[in-house]
């Protein structure tokens, strides 16, 4: 009986509300956050789902957008990769959100995938990976291999990075760095690099024991040819690695390892003192002077009230992102993700590092490329950057079966994975 | 041509008295380091090389180690521990202005290499130990020559040697095959690697029938050397990973092994003893004189003990106590409390990395022969752990908890009728695991993550020594975790590092299969079936 009553009690205070939450809706542009807030990849992403915070923060401030408040929903997907799909879903369907900005790991965007396909949704994903995707519901604001791998093998190849001749790829096992390391193979192969001169190997995340590696590695480069290490390493497994290079005397101008998945923030957990010299590939660092920088980090160490935090790469990707919609939003006079799409292509943002980003009709983004060596202070010093911006390439040329795709979601392909255009 | 100018410079170089005509070179070539280009800088740091002045040799060091600061007029500046020097006038300088010449590594290369080559005539031996190492790292063809006028000077017997071998791997590629013959007769003692692949070199080009022979020999001695110095690496590797899974498993041995609470927030522990170790390194930066900063690892080692130590009774008194005898509620609950202390401290703390950094004893390492290199930490670590073990034992041996311990382990209601506490026995036996726990947290952050994550990375591995060591047994745990190490090391380089793991984790299961109880089983009435 009295349960009955505080059922009753309960529904009708539901349906009281229940309007008014409609109403709500009404006045404000709904975005969701798909990032980890627990788990293996919290470490990374809360970090993104912050800075999405900061903007909508900041452009509500500004007076919102088509005149409403915007609105972050944020769920917690909890590292767990079938969860991201439900988490997309129910951002999708139930909050009916118009865009989404979320995902780090590749595993994690395969997964939501075919949710935001089938729901026609929009997903910015912010983080540098392994290329050989397009689409129709992604915009990918990191970068492809064609902007933070190749340039790096490039800078180590040239007279300043040291004339590398061999060359060690090691990776985290899983599809990033496998991907990267097969493009990078057939990269080096084509540049007259011979298969012995090459050591390609894989450990489990998370792994802690790097003696023997190093060793390795150490045995390896003392052939007498200069040799480099290009770490496609992911998360917590950085820290013992580069713990156990200092300790076996592994330096930077003996054998440099340029890493990709090693910016600001994860340094932040290592003591770099015996670290400098060694590289890091990326389109953004912390340390590039320009005036959109100095004031996108002092607004971000205001927002999350510590004036030490750092600002990396995939928060920037986050920015322009962000940027690009919300400008795509106000072209189109509409959230409408059909709409916003068609707008997005050719959409110009200013990188915080200088020059203009350019979404591109690929999905993909044309930023700088910039290669940088670690510093005592944890932060990274440009040795190198492109002269200009370089475009993403969704489907590397390296690798034969992707070489012949193209990905271009205007008229006359509108395709993210054909060999020929779909109208002609 | 080329050993012609660097005799003059050489000889300038033993003769010079700096005059005002030198100083007003090496003054002009100083300030040309502060170039726009790195190809400038590279020129420049030459250039002052080339002067021979021994002088130039720390300038050059400061370069490569990015010590070396320029103010706005132009004046360059060594950074010694936050004060700067004028290298000319050797003064003290305060300035709040200076920048740092910036290097990149090929500028770095050429720096060490140069400052190596004008160390060679250094008055400290030490120096010019350092310096032969760093020519053999960037040998060139004037390298050889200097290090001949070198060995000439030198008198100290172990330098002499360095040079001597030094001497021999540069002639390998000289033209005179008598030379050739002499050097690879000179490096049939040597274990290195570098020098390994320098012969095989040769022996790819060398026509000289003698040379080839002796080549090959010395080739046979080094492989040798080589393959019994990576045996005994492996074989360090092997026990250094032991040690790392012994310090995990030992905490767990006592929970799991003489309590039975398959405690599965074990490594949210040794994760808690991580985070003190952090805490307290930042509280000796913040209130202790930066000289006392090495000592805070040891300072941490009690108070990791203690903090895991109360968290763990806590827990056993709030939680565990009440799901002794059902071993699958107990592990629900222990997962659950598990990431209840991962989601706490990535609230205290944050969810990215904590730096904690080792302190300068347990930074770096010996460098053995054969490219083999005994790192500190990983001494110091299995040096830590055999103590903790030891400790351990010998308190469950000689001390009255440790009695009372076996004697409820072994027949509760008998030590209950005895008089014994069990009670608090037990909540004091999971504080006595939980705190083991918390001090190889300690040890496990000098050589990994701080991470909220941290304990999830050991809890399997902890499971799998202390069950296949034998539940219950510390030997078991000791000879579990060290055979692990060894034959995971061993496999690793045939098998790769993810293939190691599951050839490791299949021969378990095997051995599981026909030994339940583990290696060491403990025998008797006490162990129910």
């Amino acid at each position: 009986m009295k349960f009955n009553r505080i059922l009753g009690a309960g529904l009708f205070t539901a349906a009281s509300i229940l309007p008014m939450l409609a109403h709500a809706a009404e006045d404000t542009i709904k975005i969701g956050v798909l990032h980890s807030l627990s788990g293996t990849m919290a470490i990374s992403e809360t970090t993104l789902k912050d800075t999405v915070l900061m903007m909508v923060d900041d452009i509500n401030k500004k007076g919102g957008l088509l005149g409403k408040k915007v609105e972050a929903v944020v769920v917690d997907p909890a590292s767990n990769w079938p969860l991201f799909a439900e988490k997309a879903r129910e951002l999708l369907e139930k909050e009916k959100v118009a865009a989404v900005f979320g995902c780090w790991t590749s595993v994690s965007r395969k997964s939501v995938l075919p949710v935001f396909e089938q729901l026609n949704g929009m997903l910015f994903y912010p983080v540098q990976y392994e290329g050989e995707e397009s689409s129709r519901n992604v915009f990918y604001t990191g970068a492809a291999p064609n902007q933070q791998a190749i340039p790096a093998v490039d800078y180590l190849m040239s007279k300043d990075g040291g004339e590398v001749k061999r060359w060690v790829l090691a990776g985290t096992d899983y599809v990033y760095p496998r991907t990267t390391n097969k493009i990078l193979e057939a990269y080096l192969k084509s540049k007259g690099v011979k298969p012995e001169d090459i050591m390609i190997n894989y450990t489990p995340f998370g792994h802690s024991d790097w003696q023997t590696i190093v060793a390795d590695i150490k045995k390896f480069g003392s052939a007498g040819k200069k040799t480099a290490v290009v770490s496609t390493i992911n998360g917590d497994a950085n820290v013992p690695f580069y713990k156990e290079l200092a300790n076996l005397g592994v330096k930077a101008d003996q054998i440099p390892v340029v890493a990709f998945s090693v910016g600001e923030e994860e340094l932040a957990g290592i003591d770099t003192k015996n670290l400098i010299g060694h590289l890091a590939a990326w389109n953004y660092f912390q340390s590039v002077k320009s005036p959109e920088n100095d004031a996108f980090i002092k607004q971000w160490q205001s927002f999350i009230k510590n004036p030490k935090r750092v600002t990396n790469d995939p928060m920037e990707a986050t920015y322009i992102g962000f940027k690009m919609w919300t400008q795509a939003v106000q072209q189109a006079g509409t959230t409408n993700v059909d709409a916003v799409r068609q707008a997005l292509y050719g959409q110009k943002v200013k990188n915080l590092t200088g020059g203009v980003a350019v979404m591109n009709t690929n999905h993909h983004l044309s930023k700088p490329v910039f290669i940088g060596e670690i510093q005592g202070n944890g932060q990274f010093q440009t040795v190198w950057k492109t002269k200009d911006v370089i475009k993403a390439d969704a489907w590397s040329p390296f690798i034969p079966e992707s070489a012949k795709l193209t990905a271009d979601w205007t008229y006359p392909w509108v395709c993210g994975n054909c060999t020929e255009p779909k109208f002609k | 041509m080329r050993a012609f100018h660097l005799i003059l410079a050489l000889a300038a170089l033993l003769l010079a008295t700096p005059s005002a005509r030198a100083d007003d070179d090496f003054s002009t070539a100083l300030r040309a380091l502060n170039a726009d280009s790195y190809a400038d800088k590279i020129a420049a740091a030459e250039a002052l090389a080339a002067l021979g002045e021994g002088r130039a040799a720390p300038i050059l060091d400061a370069l490569a180690d990015g010590r070396l600061y320029v103010t706005p007029d132009g004046a360059i500046l060594i950074e010694q521990a936050g004060t700067y020097l004028e290298p000319l006038s050797q003064k003290i300088v305060t300035t709040d202005k200076a920048e740092a010449i910036t290097v990149n590594n090929r500028l770095r290369g050429v720096a060490r290499g140069a400052a190596g080559r004008l160390a060679l005539f250094s008055p400290n031996a030490q120096a010019r130990g350092a310096a032969v190492e760093a020519i053999m790292n960037s040998p060139s063809d004037e390298a050889a020559d200097m290090v001949r006028a070198a060995l000439a000077k030198e008198s100290d017997a172990t330098i002499k040697a360095l040079m001597v071998t030094a001497l021999a791997s540069l002639d390998l590629s000289s033209d005179n095959a008598g030379h050739r013959l002499a050097a690879v007769t000179q490096l049939a003692d040597s274990s290195d690697p570098s020098v390994r692949s320098q012969i095989q070199r040769l022996l790819e080009t060398e026509t000289d029938l003698q040379v080839r022979k002796v080549a090959e020999k010395t080739l046979g001695s080094i492989e040798f050397r080589v393959t019994l110095m990576g045996f005994v690496a492996n074989l360090f590797q092997g026990l250094s990973l032991g040690s790392v899974l012994l310090l995990a498993a030992i905490g767990l041995a006592v929970t799991f092994g003489v309590m039975g609470v398959i405690n599965m927030a074990h490594g949210e522990m040794i994760m808690l003893g991580a985070y003190t170790t952090f805490a307290v390194q930042q509280g000796f930066r913040a209130f202790l004189p930066a000289d006392l900063i090495d000592l805070y690892l040891v300072a941490a080692l009690p108070a990791a003990f203690l903090v895991t130590a109360l968290v763990g009774m806590g827990l056993e008194r709030g939680i565990i106590r009440f799901l002794y005898g059902r071993p699958l509620e107990t592990m629900l609950a222990t997962w659950g409390i598990s990431l209840v202390l991962q989601q706490v401290v990535r609230q205290i703390f944050g969810a990215s990395n904590m730096e904690v950094a080792n302190p300068s004893w347990m930074t770096g390492g010996w460098d053995l022969a054969g490219g083999f290199t005994l790192t500190y930490n990983r001494v110091v670590i299995i040096l830590f752990c055999l103590a903790v073990l030891g400790g351990l034992a010998a308190l469950l041996r000689w001390s009255s908890f440790g009695l009372h311990m076996r004697a409820v382990t072994q027949n509760r209601p008998m030590a209950s009728a005895m008089g014994i506490p069990t009670g608090r026995v037990d909540a004091m036996t999971f504080g006595l695991g939980s705190g083991i726990a918390g001090i190889a947290g300690v040890a496990l952050s000098q050589i990994g993550n701080v991470s909220p994550n941290l304990g999830q990375g050991y809890i399997v591995d902890s499971f799998m020594v202390v069950v296949f060591g034998g539940v219950g047994s510390l030997w078991g745990t000791l000879v579990g975790a060290v055979s692990l190490g060894v034959v995971n090391k061993f496999l690793e380089p045939y098998a790769g590092a993810m293939l190691g793991k599951i050839l490791v984790l299949v021969f378990i299961i095997l051995f599981i299969q026909k030994r339940p109880r583990g290696l060491f089983a403990l025998k008797g009435r006490s162990v129910e079936s």
